[in-house]
């Protein structure tokens, strides 16, 4: 059924730091590169090379500035499924193809069921979701699915394609559902928020908003040189002529 | 949103295939139709005629149309697989109430109780495809307590109007169903202008800061991730100017309500013949109107994924 469950055992997901963000779309050309030979492979390109261009993408990076009273800043957005806890997109299935998962929380399509009727995405207010118009089903995030429990992979890559190529270490992987997770005390200690918590979708991926700006500039000047040989005598004269 | 074609004629034609049979079932059973079995073939031929075009229309719209038989396992939770099951469910009685009015000649007893369960199923099918809209909380124009009435009026209205028509042009025409053919396009129309007010001062249901979690000051969209446009913006991003929707809408409200108020109006004081011709074109403005409200009932919609790409709600 594509009733959700009400509580999940785990509840994986990302946490992205806006802070640490630089906008190099690492995350999303890997996520391409993993994705249309994984679980929702393929993530069909349309016209690749002439123009328009239309393909399937899981994870795509936006650019926004914030200008407050302290000035402006460029703040690089990552966007991908939140694998909210009420997601709508899976209640308003119409064929049970959309579900979440009892035990981990994430959210999937089975492809084999999904009639792409679109409905899902016009559920999900965060863009999640993108229909293949090519194969005519909708494809989204897995978290990886088929990476984070492989065993075939070194323990050290069972974690999203996005987590794995982040250069800056933006983007963080683990259980919020366990509030000792690593994942968990770094939203707690960086006060990660929910996005659009007004729509009580529930997320669980969140988001670290980037730090508030210094009161003052950094001081940018090297410190002076230290005097050579501070006891005095001939060589301590040498140096202070030189140093003038 | 991106106004789909098949969605609108799906809409539009079921709406009023659904209301002419939510009247023909109720007005046969109660005894205010003429009982004869060319106008039950007409009149229930049209009816199935529109209902089912507007499904496979809807059906055709699909990416996997050939999975559609899916769509009737979810009713537990989705309302389109629940206006999917009552779609089918409809389709007996209506078969039935057919079968014993045009090929058995009678409206008594069970014709006349199968005819007072299709329009039941009539009416639950067009609540259904209302409440699909109704239930999307990232649109605040359809997500809202007009979607529902809007949706229902409109469907009988339509209904009451091809009623009329067939009517007048059986040479049975009746002053109470003119008159409230009439009454039902005015009450339509009234209750699209507070419905139109009302999404038009709508709140947004987020911002640009609560979608991007960045609090504090404004936030500009001043990069996109991709330079073409994607599914998201074909399909969510749809955007209608101001001024061609000013101008759509007063198209619409002529087609829909205007012409047909004063074709119908004309029709009550004409000879038989001049009503029916004034009564069809009534019925012909009507649906060429409702198809171009239903037209900027998606192109008006705004849906939140436009506020990662700058634009307003």
């Amino acid at each position: 059924m594509t009733a959700y469950p009400a509580k999940t055992e785990k509840q994986l997901g990302l946490v992205i730091d806006l802070d640490a963000c630089v906008g190099c779309h690492a995350c999303v050309t890997s996520c391409k590169e993993w994705n249309t030979g994984g679980h929702m492979a393929p993530l069909t390109d349309l016209a690749p090379y002439g123009g328009g261009a239309d393909g399937v993408w899981l994870n795509r990076v936006h650019t926004f500035e914030q200008v407050t009273e302290m000035g402006g800043r460029t703040v690089h957005f990552p966007r991908s499924c939140l694998h909210c806890a009420e997601p709508a997109c899976v209640t308003v299935c119409p064929t049970g193809a959309s579900y979440k998962r009892q035990s981990d929380g994430i959210v999937l399509v089975d492809e084999d069921k999904c009639i792409g009727c679109k409905l899902c995405s016009w559920a999900c207010p965060y863009g999640a979701r993108e229909l293949d118009a090519d194969v005519g089903v909708m494809k989204k995030c897995t978290l990886c699915v088929d990476r984070i429990f492989n065993e075939n992979l070194p323990v050290e890559n069972r974690v999203p394609a996005c987590v794995a190529a982040c250069p800056t270490g933006a983007r963080h992987f683990g259980d919020l559902g366990d509030p000792t997770s690593a994942v968990s005390e770094l939203v707690e200690e960086r006060c990660g928020v929910d996005l659009m918590p007004e729509l009580g979708y529930r997320p669980t991926n969140k988001y670290l908003p980037p730090r508030a700006a210094a009161d003052k500039p950094p001081c940018l000047s090297a410190p002076p040189l230290e005097a050579a040989f501070p006891e005095g005598g001939f060589l301590a004269w040498v140096d202070r002529v030189l140093s003038k | 949103m991106h106004p789909a074609y098949s969605i609108i004629f799906f809409t539009t034609a079921s709406g009023a295939g659904y209301g002419l049979l939510i009247l023909m079932g109720l007005g046969a059973a109660a005894g205010l139709l003429p009982s004869g079995q060319l106008f039950g073939l007409v009149g229930l031929g049209i009816a199935a005629a529109l209902i089912s075009a507007g499904l496979l229309s809807s059906a055709a719209h699909l990416g996997r149309p050939e999975r559609a038989w899916r769509a009737f396992s979810q009713w537990r939770t989705s309302w389109l697989s629940r206006e999917a099951v009552a779609a089918a469910a409809t389709f007996p009685p209506m078969a039935a109430f057919a079968f014993g009015w045009v090929l058995l000649g009678r409206l008594d007893r069970w014709v006349a109780a199968m005819g007072v369960l299709s329009a039941a199923g009539a009416f639950l099918t067009v609540s259904m495809t209302a409440m699909i809209y109704t239930s999307l909380k990232p649109i605040a124009q359809w997500n809202n307590r007009f979607t529902l009435p809007v949706y229902l009026a409109f469907s009988v209205m339509s209904g009451m109007v091809i009623l009329n028509m067939l009517l007048q042009l059986f040479g049975a025409g009746s002053r109470p169903v003119l008159l409230a053919a009439l009454a039902a396009t005015l009450a339509g129309w009234i209750l699209k202008i507070i419905a139109w007010r009302n999404g038009d001062a709508a709140m947004p249901p987020a911002t640009a800061n609560t979608a991007t979690g960045i609090m504090g000051g404004t936030v500009r969209s001043m990069e996109w991730p991709h330079t073409e446009e994607n599914y998201l913006l074909k399909e969510m991003g749809y955007r209608v100017a101001r001024k061609h929707a000013k101008r759509l809408r007063v198209i619409a409200q002529a087609l829909a309500f205007a012409v047909p108020a004063v074709f119908l109006a004309l029709s009550t004081s004409v000879p038989a013949a001049s009503a029916a011709a004034a009564s069809t074109l009534a019925a012909i403005s009507q649906v060429a109107g409702l198809l171009v409200e239903r037209w900027l009932f998606f192109a008006e919609a705004k849906h939140t994924v436009t506020l990662y790409y700058g634009y307003d709600l």
